[in-house]
C-alpha cells in the first residue's frame, strides 16, 4: 500500500494555495454539485455513508454530529473549524492551512450549507500566524468568487466565514474551552450537557469540527461516500492524515488509507528508525495517548479500532517515535512539565493533580525520588479521569501510566541511582 | 509600582494608549466578524489585545483600560483574560523574541540542548532579555511542526532544524536587520 492522496493531492505544486490554482485541480466543484445537485438531506446522507469520523482526537461519527443541528431551529446557528493544534507531536493541520486552505474552506461551506449555518469561524492557534494570513488570503479569495457571503452560488443560501485567532492556550482546543475564548473569556471548558448543537457559540446551535474533518468533505461529495468509506475499515472510513517525527528516517506528514498496516507506514514509508538504530517505543496518536512498545505494534493496523485494543488510541494520527537510545524518564518528565503548564485550573483534581504528577516526575528525573512514588502516581491517577469537567485529566493519567508501567526498571533505576538525572542547566525549569 | 502616583495618573494615563491609525483599521476589519450585540463585542477583547500587542510591543496597564473601553467590558475582565493567555506580553520584551520549542519532539532532536546553549551564548537566563534590549529568549510549548524539529519562532516566524550554529547565524543576521 502506498500514500493515498485525498486532502494532500496537489499539496506540493506550485500556487496550490491560490483559488484559481485549486480550482485547476477541481478544487469548489464538489461545492458546485452540493448545492446546485443536492438536497442537504442527500449530502446527510452520503457523510454517514462515508463513515467519515472527526479527526480532532475523538473520532466521533461525523454524520451523526450533522444531524444533530436542527434547521429549522430559529436563530442563528455557527459553525467552529478547530485550528488550535495544540496535542504535542501533531503538525498536520498547519499543513493543510498553510498550502491547501481552500480545501478546508470548500469543506465549510458544503457542512453549513447542509446543516443550515449562518456563520463561521476558523479558531487558529495564536503562534499560526502564517496559516491565519494563508486562511484569510482564501477567504477573500472565496467571497470575491461568491462562494461565501450573500446567496452563495444563486442558492438563496447565506453563510460568512472569518478566522480567529487564539492567543496560546493547550486547553482551548477543547471545543467548549475554544468557544469561550471565541466570546471574549478565558479558555475554560464548559460542562457538558448541553452539548454544542444544542447551546454552543452565543448559546446557540453550533457544530464543531478539526481541519481536517471539514477538508475530507469536498472528496465525500466530488466522489461520493461509499467511494471515501471503501478506502479505510469498515467502521473508520476514508483516509487519515499522519505526521511522524522524533527518531525516524523520513520525518513529516502522510495521509493514508485507515487500516493501513503500521509495519507498512512505518518502515516503507516513513523509513523506519533513524540511522538503522533499534526502535525503543512509540507514541501513536499525539502526547495524550499512551505509549507502545515494539512488541505491541506488531501486526497493528492504522485505525481506531487496532490501536484500542492495544490500549492506547489513534488521536491525531501524530506519530513520535523513540530509538534505543532515548531517555524515556526524561520524555515522560517532559510531557508531565506540559501538561501541567497547560490545565485551566477550574477543577481542583486535575488542578491539583498535574502539579502533583509533576512534582513527582520531576524528582524522579533530578534523581531525588522515593521508591513510594510509582505506587503513589498508580493511587491519585483514580481520583483524577473521572473527576473533571473536560478530558484534560485523563489526557495526561493515561500517557502517565503507560509510562510508568512499561519503563517501571528505567524509573526505577532512576530512583535508585540517584542524582544522575537532570545534569545542572540542561534544561531550564522554567 | 508607587501606588499613590499611580492613582492620580489614572485618567491621564488612560489617555496614554489608543489605536493609531492602522491598528483602528485592523479594529475596524475585526468588529465586521461578531453579532452587533454585548456578547458580540466581548468577543473583541482577544482581537484588540492582539492589535494593541502589535502596536504597542505588549500589555501594558493602560492597555488593559483602553481595551475594556472599546470592547465595552470592565478592565478586571480584561486583566483575567490578558493572563490567561500566554502570548499576551506583561511586560516588554527585546526587539525578537526567541521562543525555542522544548516539547517532547524537539528535546528528542536536541532541542532543549540548543536553548540552554543559546541562552548561554547570549548571556541571559530563560525569560531574560539582553542588555542591548535585542533578544529575550524562552522556552515554549509544542509549535506544531514537530516533523521540522527542533523549531524555534522568533516573533511571528517559525525556523525549522535549528541547531548551535543555525541559531548563532540567526542571530547574528537579525542583530544586521535591526
Ligand atoms: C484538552 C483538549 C484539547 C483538544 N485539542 C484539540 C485540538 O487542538 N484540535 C482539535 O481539532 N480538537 C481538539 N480537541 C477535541 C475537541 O474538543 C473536539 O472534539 C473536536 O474539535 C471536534 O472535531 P472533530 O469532530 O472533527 O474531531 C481537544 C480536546 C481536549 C479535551
Ligand atoms: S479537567 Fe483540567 S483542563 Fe479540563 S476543565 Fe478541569 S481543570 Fe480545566
Ligand atoms: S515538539 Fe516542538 S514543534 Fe512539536
Amino acid at each position: 500500500m502506498a500514500e493515498k492522496k485525498v486532502i494532500l493531492d496537489h499539496i506540493n505544486d506550485e500556487g496550490e494555495q491560490t483559488l484559481e490554482v485549486y480550482q485547476g485541480h477541481g478544487g469548489y466543484k464538489a461545492l458546485e454539485k452540493a448545492i446546485k445537485q443536492m438536497t442537504p438531506a442527500q449530502i446527510l446522507e452520503e457523510v454517514k455513508i462515508s463513515n467519515l469520523r472527526g479527526r480532532g482526537g475523538a473520532g466521533f461519527p461525523a454524520g451523526v454530529k450533522w444531524g444533530f443541528i436542527k434547521r429549522e431551529a430559529l436563530g442563528p446557528k455557527y459553525l467552529i473549524c478547530n485550528a488550535d493544534e495544540g496535542e504535542p507531536g501533531t503538525f498536520k493541520d498547519r499543513r493543510v492551512m498553510t498550502v491547501k486552505p481552500h480545501i478546508v474552506i470548500e469543506g465549510i461551506i458544503i457542512a453549513a450549507y447542509c446543516m443550515g449555518l449562518d456563520a463561521g469561524y476558523i479558531y487558529i492557534r495564536g503562534e499560526f500566524f502564517e496559516p491565519y494570513q494563508a486562511m484569510d488570503k482564501a477567504i477573500d479569495e472565496a467571497y470575491a468568487k461568491g462562494y461565501l457571503g450573500k446567496n452563495i452560488l444563486g442558492s438563496g443560501f447565506n453563510f460568512d466565514l472569518y478566522t480567529y485567532l487564539g492567543a496560546g492556550a493547550y486547553i482551548c482546543g477543547d471545543e467548549t474551552a475554544l468557544m469561550n475564548s471565541l466570546e471574549g473569556k478565558r479558555g475554560m471548558p464548559r460542562l457538558k450537557p448541553p452539548f454544542p448543537a444544542q447551546f454552543g457559540l452565543y448559546g446557540k446551535p453550533t457544530t464543531v469540527h478539526n481541519v481536517e474533518t471539514f477538508s475530507a468533505v469536498p472528496s465525500i461529495i466530488a466522489n461520493g461516500g461509499k467511494w471515501y468509506s471503501d478506502l479505510g475499515t469498515s467502521k473508520s472510513g476514508g483516509t487519515k492524515l499522519f505526521g511522524i517525527s522524533g527518531h525516524v528516517e523520513r520525518p513529516g506528514v502522510y495521509e493514508l488509507n485507515l487500516g493501513t498496516p503500521w509495519k507498512e507506514f512505518f518502515e516503507d514509508i516513513a523509513g523506519g528508525v533513524r540511522g538503522g538504530k533499534k526502535l525503543k517505543a512509540v507514541i501513536p496518536g499525539g502526547s495524550s495517548t499512551p505509549v507502545l512498545l515494539p512488541h505491541e505494534l506488531e501486526g497493528m493496523l492504522l485505525d481506531y479500532e487496532s490501536i484500542a485494543s492495544r490500549g492506547s488510541m489513534l488521536g491525531t494520527g501524530a506519530v513520535i517515535v523513540f530509538d534505543e537510545t532515548t531517555d524515556m524518564v526524561k520524555v515522560a518528565w517532559r510531557a508531565m512539565k506540559f501538561y501541567a503548564h497547560e490545565s485551566c485550573g477550574q477543577c481542583t483534581p486535575c488542578r491539583e493533580g498535574c502539579d502533583w504528577f509533576y512534582d513527582i516526575f520531576n524528582r524522579i528525573y533530578k534523581g531525588e525520588g522515593r521508591e513510594e512514588d510509582l505506587d503513589k502516581i498508580e493511587n491519585l491517577s483514580k481520583f483524577i479521569g473521572p473527576n473533571t469537567i473536560c478530558a484534560f485529566g485523563d489526557a495526561f493519567v493515561t500517557p502517565a501510566l503507560a509510562f510508568i508501567r512499561k519503563f517501571r526498571s528505567d524509573f526505577l533505576e532512576y530512583i535508585k541511582k540517584g542524582k544522575y538525572g537532570l545534569k545542572s542547566g540542561e534544561t531550564s525549569h522554567a | 509600582m508607587d501606588n499613590m502616583t499611580n492613582r492620580t495618573n489614572e485618567k491621564t494615563k488612560t489617555m496614554n494608549f489608543s489605536f493609531n491609525e492602522s491598528s483602528m483599521n485592523e479594529f475596524r476589519r475585526w468588529e465586521k466578524k461578531f453579532p452587533e450585540d454585548p456578547a458580540g463585542r466581548r468577543s473583541l477583547v482577544i482581537p484588540a489585545l492582539w492589535i494593541s500587542q502589535w502596536q504597542h510591543g505588549y500589555i501594558s496597564r493602560d492597555v488593559i483600560n483602553y481595551v475594556a473601553e472599546i470592547t465595552q467590558t470592565e478592565p478586571l475582565h480584561v486583566w483575567g483574560v490578558a493572563t490567561f493567555y500566554t502570548l499576551f506580553k506583561k511586560e516588554k520584551t527585546g526587539k525578537f523574541l526567541l521562543q525555542f520549542c522544548t516539547n517532547i519532539t524537539c528535546s528528542l532532536m536536541g532541542g532543549d540542548q540548543v536553548f540552554v546553549n543559546t541562552c548561554k551564548k547570549l548571556g541571559v537566563k530563560a525569560g531574560e532579555t539582553t542588555r542591548d534590549g535585542m533578544f529575550t529568549a524562552v522556552e515554549v510549548e509544542c509549535l506544531g511542526a514537530c516533523g521540522e524539529s527542533p523549531t524555534l519562532q522568533v516573533n511571528e516566524k517559525y525556523y525549522t532544524h535549528m541547531t548551535d550554529d543555525e541559531v548563532e547565524k540567526l542571530v547574528a543576521d537579525l542583530r544586521k536587520m535591526a
